[in-house]
Order: structure tokens, then sequence, then C-alpha cells
């Protein structure tokens, strides 16, 4: 188990090599530029000469974009990572990882409810889906997950925001923060965030609840099929203890390995859910970013989803050896 | 399988004088009516009177059973008839359909600002109140509320909404089939070649494949849109280029399906069995592997279909850079990158466009699962 994992982290860090590489020459070939951005006005203006941004491009390392330059420039920065320093955000003018850092709670926070209600939801609904098979819940459930992949985020959200926010007045259109006194209390506060993430967090849980009820509706299937649940029938136990007591069990074997496939990914933010609501997670400061061309943030973010994708998929594999122990890690 | 169709199965005479006599002459389902029998005698076989089916008119016949992915054909067609037919209605006078870049210059309409509401005076009179700009747009008739002329109105240039919703779905609908096309070339040929010689070759390529599934799609995205937009590479050339690189991300899924597949198969004993007739190697795989993989293909190039649909008006949504005049669906909603107080008075400008990607990928996905359902030999009808 031990070697297994030693493998798989230095198979891991591989990958993440090969990833950085890709996104680094992609990011670099970038046209967009922070520093030609903000100097432009004052460029234009007179207040600053040419060979003074040149030179600040090149400070930045941003001056040589051949094939010479591009792998200098990627020497560079993978040697800063490997002691632990992902660089300056231009556009937040503070460390990339303390950006990250601070802002990947909120998201995390959004995500793990969702997830929470999701799982609350969707499990006791899929095993009765399967147990009552071509019942009213079992449509329901397939139609509900055809429907959660078949919309588009910011179209659903438009549909609730119009509807709930604006026609109805229930919930807040945008932002974390209502207008509140200067003197509200602590818990005023903390409900008006929550009332604020309610819509966010529904939209999450409608888009993805569906297809969780299949997996589990599936795999629920695949067990009831199984010798021993035919046994226990046999045995003439009650069905509730046959379906509740040995076949539960045995359906949460995936759901647990897709659970702890899924965790990291918690972190990564939805990039489109919180430019809708303007909720300032991660994936909102990394869309800005993005658009204002800040190549350490940008670089940054893309590897921090990179770890967090290879950290699922080892997650997922381990938790898979550890719930099921017919599975041998071996290889 | 019982023994019956199994029988059946076989063409020869033989068996067919075999069923005769296991089930009797008069209890065949086709026993002969009405002097029949003199058919027989006249050279025809029994084996005529007995239907076969070819896998091809199998799998038909159960993918039309299913409810759900005739449904999803049916939407399907009706979105290609109205893309690529509706657009043609612009040549009978007086339908309300135009060309995609026609704009509406006559006067705009005087906008509603405020929902009808009741309105007490002073002296305690009654009125329902009716809120109206004073000026409207007396060059550009934009963001026009539904009329007969505009059945969907117009967006905030003028265009009629209705006739960019056809065109949209030309361009929307057809847009995936270059994608997808190129992501299943490169995944079958590396996979494949994964697959079949195992060892150091799959533990190269299936490395590869790691490190394209760790990419993360949004913002690479993002990044190439501005990187083309940069070289000069505009307007719908923008688009398909955009999409062909969606390939370079997208392949590594279809090697991975292709690669576990060819793992399987490659055990079975129909493989050894051409292992040992002396096949070539490139007749082994693309005669006798890929043919076995195709159906789990086609699955996976329905289903890809949809989703490229989605990706398309995420990155409209987004802000892939295309001007306003070209018309997507996914230029189309990115209405909703405005304020909120303007998109939710004019719903018929972005109501209308997701209800036909959702439709469209809806369709795409019914369809799918349909075919997977039928050319899934193990599903008992």
């Amino acid at each position: 188990m031990f070697k297994y994992i030693l493998k798989r982290i230095g198979l891991a860090l591989l990958i993440l090599f090969g990833v950085s590489i890709i996104i680094y020459s992609l990011v670099k070939l970038m046209p967009v530029n922070y520093i030609t951005d903000k100097f432009q006005a004052q460029l234009l203006d007179g207040t600053i000469k040419q060979e003074e941004v040149d030179r600040m491009l090149e400070l930045y390392g941003l001056k040589d974009n051949s094939f010479l330059g591009i792998c200098k420039g990627y020497v560079m920065w993978i040697g800063n990572v490997l002691k632990g320093d992902l660089g300056n955000s231009f556009k937040y003018e503070d460390k990339v990882s303390t950006v990250i850092f601070q802002n990947m709670g909120i998201s995390f926070g959004i995500a793990f409810v969702a997830l929470i209600f999701e799982f609350l939801i969707a499990i006791p609904l899929g095993v009765k889906a399967a147990v009552n098979q071509n019942g009213v819940i079992d449509y329901t459930s397939s139609v509900l997950a055809m429907i959660g992949t078949a919309l588009p985020t910011f179209f659903f959200a438009a549909i609730c925001i119009q509807l709930f926010s604006v026609q109805l007045g229930w919930f807040p259109v945008n932002g974390l923060q209502g207008t509140l006194p200067n003197d509200a209390s602590a818990w005023v506060k903390f409900w008006d965030k929550i009332w604020h993430l309610v819509l966010p967090v529904f939209i999450m849980v409608f888009l993805s609840v569906g297809s969780l009820m299949r997996y589990t509706r599936t795999n629920t299937l695949d067990v009831l099929n199984a010798d021993y649940i035919r046994t226990a029938r046999a045995k003439g136990l009650p069905e509730s203890k046959v379906i509740y007591k040995h076949a539960f069990r045995n359906t949460l074997i995936p759901l647990v390995t897709l659970l702890a496939g899924t965790i990291p990914g918690l972190f990564s933010g939805a990039m489109i859910t919180e430019q809708i609501f303007s909720i300032p997670g991660i994936g909102l400061k990394a869309y800005d970013a993005l658009k204002a061309g800040d190549i350490p943030f940008i670089m940054g973010y893309n590897m921090f989803l990179a770890i967090l994708t290879v950290l699922g998929t080892l997650f997922a594999d381990l938790m898979y050896a550890v719930v099921d122990p017919r599975v041998k890690l071996t290889k | 399988m019982s023994e019956e169709e199994n029988i059946y199965k076989n063409k020869s005479d033989e068996m067919a004088e075999n069923i005769i006599a296991a089930e009797g002459e008069s209890e065949r389902k086709d026993a002969p009516v009405n002097g029949e029998d003199e058919a027989f005698k006249n050279g025809e076989s029994l084996e005529n009177r007995v239907k076969f089916l070819s896998p091809m008119r199998l799998v038909m016949k159960r993918f039309f059973r299913s409810k759900l992915s005739v449904v999803g054909l049916v939407t399907l067609i009706a979105l290609f008839v109205f893309s690529f037919m509706g657009p043609l209605l612009r040549f009978i006078p007086g339908l309300p359909v135009y060309e995609s870049q026609w704009i509406d210059r006559t006067p705009g309409q005087y906008k509603v600002i405020n929902t009808p509401y009741d309105y007490t005076d002073a002296e305690g009179n009654k009125y329902k109140a009716y809120e109206y700009s004073r000026e409207r747009n007396r060059f550009l008739n934009a963001d026009g509320q539904p009329t007969a002329k505009h059945i969907l109105g117009t967006d905030n240039n003028g265009y009629d909404v209705f006739s960019r919703l056809m065109y949209g779905g030309r361009v929307s609908l057809t847009l995936g089939f270059v994608v997808v096309i190129l992501e299943t070339l490169l995944g079958v040929i590396l996979g494949g070649l994964a697959g079949y010689f195992g060892r150091w070759v799959d533990q190269l390529i299936m490395r590869i494949v790691d490190v394209f599934n760790c990419i993360p799609t949004l913002p690479i995205m993002l990044i190439i849109s501005y990187m083309l937009d940069a070289n000069g590479i505009k307007d719908m050339a923008k688009l398909y280029i955009m999409m062909a690189l969606l390939t370079l991300i997208g392949w590594a899924g279809v090697a991975r399906m292709v690669r576990g597949q060819i793992l399987f198969l490659r055990e079975q004993e129909y493989m050894i069995a051409t292992e040992c007739t002396g096949l070539s190697v490139s007749k082994r795989i693309f005669k006798h592997l890929l043919p076995n993989v195709l159906p789990q293909l086609i699955v996976s190039m329905t289903l890809g279909l949809g989703s490229i649909i989605l990706t398309e008006a995420t990155l409209g949504y987004l802000g892939l850079g295309l001007p306003a005049e070209y018309a997507t669906w996914g230029n189309m909603i990115n209405v909703l990158t405005k304020e909120v107080s303007y998109w939710g008075s004019y719903p018929c400008q972005w109501v209308p466009v997701g209800i036909c990607i959702v439709l469209a990928v809806l369709a795409f996905n019914f369809v799918g699962d349909g075919l997977r359902d039928a050319f899934d030999p193990k599903m008992k009808r």
C-alpha cells in the first residue's frame, strides 16, 4: 500500500510537470499582458517612456516571447515553485498563494454545502428509485438528471434570478452582502450572508443532483441483483432489512469513492456561478485575472486546479481499496 | 438464449426440417394456411418465410422502440429543419424572417419602464398607471418588444431575434461535428495503439492522456481565445479554430475509452483466432478490433455533440469575443452578462435561445442514450 502510494505520487509529479509545461507555454503566448495594459494610458500621455515599460517587462520576465525566452522563463518559474514560491500576482498585488488561499474559503464553503445537500437528497431518492424501478421517483430522477446535464448554468441561474429575485423578491440578486445598518449584530450579518448564498447553492444542487441520483440508482440495481441479496431474501428477512441493511451498505462503496474523488475539486471554485452572482470566490478572481493577463496568478490557479484533479483521482483510488476489501493495490 | 432461437439462427434447410420435426408441422407459427404448402412444392424453401434481421436492423428496431430516443430524434430533426430551412422563408414576402445581419432601422418603440400598477391620487381617484419612456430611438428599432413584425422582438443592435435564432442554430448545431470527428479520430488512433500494443507504448500514451485530463478546460479556452484575437484570426474562423483546439483537450477521454475497450477485446477468443489464422496486424486492428469499439464510439460521439453545444454557449457567455453581428446561440445568450435590470426586461432576447440550447443538448443526449441501449446485445428486449 505504502509503495503504491509512493509510486502514484511520483507519477502525479510527472503529470503535473507535463501540465505545467503546456499551461506555461500557452499563458506566455497570451497577447494580453498586465504591464503593457497598465501603462498603455501613461505611455500615450507621455508620462512614461517606452524604454521604462520595456525595462519593467524585462524585470518581470515578460519581454522575451521567443522559444528560448519561454524556456528560460519556465525554468525560472519552476525553480521558484520548487522553492515554494508561486510568484506575485500583478493584479491583486500579493503573493499568488496568499490570494488563492484567501479566496478559496468561500468557494469551498458553497461547494461543500451544495455537496452535502446533493448527497442527502440523491442517496435516499436513488435507492428508492432503484427499489421501485420504473416508478414515479425513478422517472423523476432520470428527467432531473437529463435536465441537469443539459441546462447551462448561466441560463438556469438567469431564470432563477428573474423568478425569485426580480419577480418575487425573495432573494438578493447577487453579491454577498446586503445593505445593513452599521450596528448590525454578527448574527444578522451571518444570516444576511447565508441569504445571499441560497440561490447559488440551490442552482449547484439542482444541476448536479440528478446525475448523482442516477449513479446511486445504477449501483443499487447492481447490488440488488447480487447473489447475497437473493440469499437474504431466501432467508426470509423483511424487505426493509434486505434493502437498508444488506443492499444499502454495498451501494455506498462506489459512492464513497466518488465522494473522495470530489472533495479536492470543491476548492477549485465555480467560475460561472461565481461570476453570475458576483461572489468573490476563487473562480471570479481567476476570471478577472485571466481577462487582465495576470500571468503569475493564471499559472498558479491552473496549477492549483491540476493538483486538485490529481489529488482527486488519487483519493478515489485509495478510497476504493479502503472500502472494498476485494481490491488490492499492487501495481 | 433458448434453444429455439438457436435453431432459428441457422439458415440451412436441414435445420428448418428439424424445427418442423421438433414443433410439429401444424404448430408452426407460420403454419400453411389455405394450401400454402403448394408454395413449398414449387421450390420455395422455408427460410424465405423466416425473417432474419441483420445486426444493424436489430439496433434500429431496438432504437425506435424506446420512446425517449424517438422524441430526441424528432426534436433534432425539428431543430435542424428550423435552422436550415427556416431562414429560406425570408424569400416569401410578408413573413417576419430576415437576413442574419439585417438591422431594423425603423423608429423604435417607447419602452415600458414599469409594469402597470394601481395609482390613487390625493382625491382618492383610482387609476391604472402605465409608465413609458419619454424618448425613443428614432433611428434604430432596438430592444423591441415582440410584435407581428418581429416575433421575438429585436435585440440591442436592432437584429431580429427570431431570425437569428435560426441562423445561430446553423452554427451551433453543426459546430460540434468538427470537434467530435477530430476528437474521435485522434482518440481512436492513440487509444487503439495504447490498447493494442500495451507495454511502454501504453504507458507513454496513457501518461499523456493523464496530463491532458488535468488541464482545466475553461481557463485554457479563454487563454486560447485571447491568443487568436491577437493573431488577427477573427470572426467565424476564430470560432472554428477554437473548437478545433478543443479537440486537443477532448481526445484524452476518447483515447481512454478506446484503450479500455481494446484491452478487453484483445483477450477475447476471436482475437486469438485471428492471430492463429495469421492475419496482419493492421487487418486485425482495423477489421476485427475497431468495429467492435464502434458502438461505444458512436454513443460517445452523439453525447459529445450535445456537450459541444453547451461548451459553445459557455464560451459565448464568458465572452468568446465574436463580434455581435455573427449569430450563434452562444453569442446571443451573451446578453446575460449585462446587468440584471437590462436582461430582466427583455426575456425574449435570451429565454428562447436558452430553450433551444437545452432542447438540442437534451435531444442529443436522448439519442445517445437510446443508441447505447440499442447497441447493447445484453439488453433483453
